[in-house]
């Protein structure tokens, strides 16, 4: 007889309530869990992400912080030594630039600096990314600065089900993990997730859309935009494959090795600014390990090198379905 | 008022020597080329000894900056053979075994106050007894850390008991640039928790003031910043000649008041400390040191430890990296 609870069944959740459904998960499973924030508890977040973590666990549990992104982060530190497992939410990952210095100089190094004594079993969420029209600092596509810390993973889902994958994984992983959740993908994304224990672990890449003619390598809410170029471009007859590297740290390097050699012929799409942005690691990826698969240079498709733009300027700034098609359309004419 | 019991005082007091005597034999060192920058203890010894001493060492933590580790022998010989590790470059040097309840120097002004009221609030969370002792100097004070740090401790009720090691210099700048306030025990008022001046080159006076916010602590009555008031008789480091700033009257009116001279004549006159005593201190303590130093450039060590412990698994990159390392190192030995 079937047991209910092993049952394979998934429901459709958009991608914020994958969220709140695994930190609720999270939470209940394991009394380490604790989640700190700006309006995390009270209010259940701005996005509603913590919504009703308050009300089931508690205010020991679920804490309101003063407006402090420094402190939530070094004390996301404290809180790990004292053997407990927190989950920080920084409002908006623009504001993690008043938590740098702990971020990048303390919680990444703490594994590190003590030789393993302590476990940094530290999240810290955020939201980011652009196509929703927040004010200036709220958009901002900063995993690549993130990516150049050592000992911080990076961990960026595309959809709903990875969502609750990836961030019962990080919440669970020994190592500090920057969970970037998308803004758009909030409301915008959704699709059918287990409603079991459900874990994606980190560093594997998931191959989005089956193609061979040529792959687009993205992460976060551009995988949709490059799914719907690559559904767009297979009813002209071409075969789109589309690699979501789910993480960026850490990286799939033998994913990326993979569908390069496959298609010889490869788009990477960032939402950041171009100029030292992840797209530039990924194709150094591919430089060490495919090149010779190559059968023309490696394309680009990213935001400009300027701050994130206000409102009126943002559909300019973050690539979209039309210049992932026209890089697309470029390789594939190249070489 | 919780005045140190004789034992006490005396135990304050080789705990004291023992720092001043090896800070004088790491400094030689470092002229040597033997080991690296060393920040002298001069001046702070009653501060942080009479600080360690009013803890429980198996419940409550101490939280250093950089100036700290000689000075906490009561949490063990581990902190120095740690220290001398973490003095020579080795990795080991910020692994202070477990269960001791001290963390690693840390280099980065001020980021360790939030660690304090993180493990403070954890251990309220776990319903441990104990408190987390941070120590940071005067110029730590200017940092953001120290506020956002003092205003959540406040808010939390955590308990923690935030110890600003006044020495009057942060390398060359002096306090009144520093800070407009009439003292760094005023700042408390802002986080709406006590905050108490104590003359720091009183082991007395300091063990009474932590020890007093330590129950306060406990009791749940929350954090308390303590300002102690004390003079930086050496240089900053190794690295710097205070000649160039410090005004030399200031620093022989500080002579006079030095910390370790004041406990060692009180406690001539009660007859707890003599020649004897003195020497077999000091003789104890180059003993640990020259023993700690000798241990620690035996020390084994990997080529590869460069890339240990920096995730709990090695990442796919991680893994290239590290064969890519043992690879040229077994050309460049072949």
């Amino acid at each position: 007889m079937a047991d209910p609870f092993e049952s394979d069944g998934v429901t459709e959740l958009t991608m914020l309530q994958a969220i709140n459904e695994t930190l609720h998960a999270e939470m209940a499973r394991d009394d380490r869990v604790v989640v700190l924030g700006e309006d995390v508890a009270r209010n259940g977040g701005v996005f509603r992400a913590t919504e009703g973590l308050y009300e089931k666990f508690g205010e020991h549990r679920v804490v309101d912080t003063p407006i402090s992104e420094a402190v939530i982060a070094g004390a996301t530190v404290g809180l790990a030594i004292a053997g407990l497992v927190p989950v920080a939410e920084i409002q908006f990952l623009g504001f993690s630039y008043q938590a740098m210095h702990q971020l990048a100089g303390q919680v990444a190094r703490l594994r590190y600096r003590t030789q393993g004594r302590y476990e940094p079993s530290i999240t810290i969420r955020a939201p980011f990314g652009g196509g929703v029209r927040t004010p200036e600092l709220h958009s901002d596509s900063l995993e690549a600065q993130f990516a150049n810390v050592a000992g911080l993973k990076v961990v960026m889902p595309a959809t709903a089900s990875d969502a609750k994958g990836l961030l019962a994984s990080s919440i669970r992983d020994p190592d500090p993990v920057l969970f970037l959740e998308p803004l758009r993908g909030y409301r915008g994304i959704r699709g059918d997730v287990p409603d079991n224990d459900h874990l994606v672990p980190l560093g594997v890449a998931r191959t989005a859309r089956e193609g061979d003619d040529i792959v687009i390598i993205t992460w976060s809410y551009q995988v949709e935009l490059a799914c719907r170029a690559a559904d767009s471009l297979r009813s002209e007859g071409l075969s789109v494959r589309v690699l979501d590297l789910r993480s960026i740290v850490p990286l799939d390097i033998g994913a990326i090795t993979e569908a390069v050699s496959h298609c010889g012929r490869a788009v990477v799409v960032q939402e950041s600014c171009e100029t030292g942005g992840f797209a530039s690691e990924v194709i150094a990826t591919i430089n060490d390990g495919c090149f010779w698969s190559l059968e023309a240079p490696v394309a680009r498709v990213s935001g400009y090198d300027v701050p994130y733009p206000v409102g009126m300027l943002e559909d300019l700034y973050v690539p979209d379905e039309a210049r992932i098609i026209a890089a697309v359309r470029r390789t594939l004419e190249s070489g | 008022m919780t005045i140190p019991s004789d034992a006490q005082l005396r135990e304050i007091l080789v705990d004291m020597v023992t720092a001043r005597t090896q800070s004088a034999r790491l400094w030689n060192l470092q002229r040597q080329g033997q080991v690296g920058t060393v920040a002298p203890i001069d001046g702070h010894e009653a501060t942080i000894v009479a600080a360690a001493h009013a803890l429980d060492t198996e419940h409550d933590w101490v939280i250093p900056q950089y100036r700290e580790p000689l000075a906490l022998r009561r949490y063990g010989p581990e902190i120095l053979e740690r220290f001398m590790l973490y003095s020579l470059g080795h990795p080991a040097g910020g692994h202070i075994p477990d269960p001791i309840r001290v963390l690693p120097n840390q280099i980065s002004l001020g980021t360790q106050i939030p660690h304090a009221v993180g493990i403070a609030w954890g251990m309220v969370l776990r319903s441990e007894p104990g408190v987390a002792l941070v120590f940071f100097g005067d110029g730590s004070s200017s940092e953001g850390d120290f506020y956002e740090a003092g205003n959540l401790a406040g808010v939390l009720n955590a308990p923690v008991v935030m110890v600003c090691v006044n020495n009057q210099w942060a390398i060359s700048t002096p306090v009144h640039l520093q800070t407009a306030a009439e003292s760094f025990a005023d700042k408390a008022a802002g986080f709406g928790i006590p905050g108490v001046k104590v003359d720091g080159n009183d082991a007395a006076a300091v063990y009474d003031a932590v020890d007093e916010a330590r129950k306060r602590a406990l009791a749940g009555k929350g954090p308390t910043l303590i300002e102690a008031v004390i003079y930086r008789l050496g240089a900053h480091t190794t690295a710097d000649d205070p000649t160039r700033y410090v005004p030399p009257e200031d620093l022989e009116a500080a002579q006079r008041d030095d910390p370790v001279l004041r406990l060692t004549s009180q406690l001539r006159k009660l007859g707890l400390w003599d020649d004897a005593a003195q020497q077999e201190t000091e003789v104890e303590a180059l003993e640990l040191l020259d023993r700690a130093v000798e241990d620690a450039r035996s020390a084994p060590l990997a080529v590869d430890a460069l890339l240990d412990h920096c995730f709990s698994v090695d990442t796919q990159r991680l893994a290239l990296q590290r064969s890519q390392l043992l690879e040229a190192r077994s050309t460049e030995t072949r």
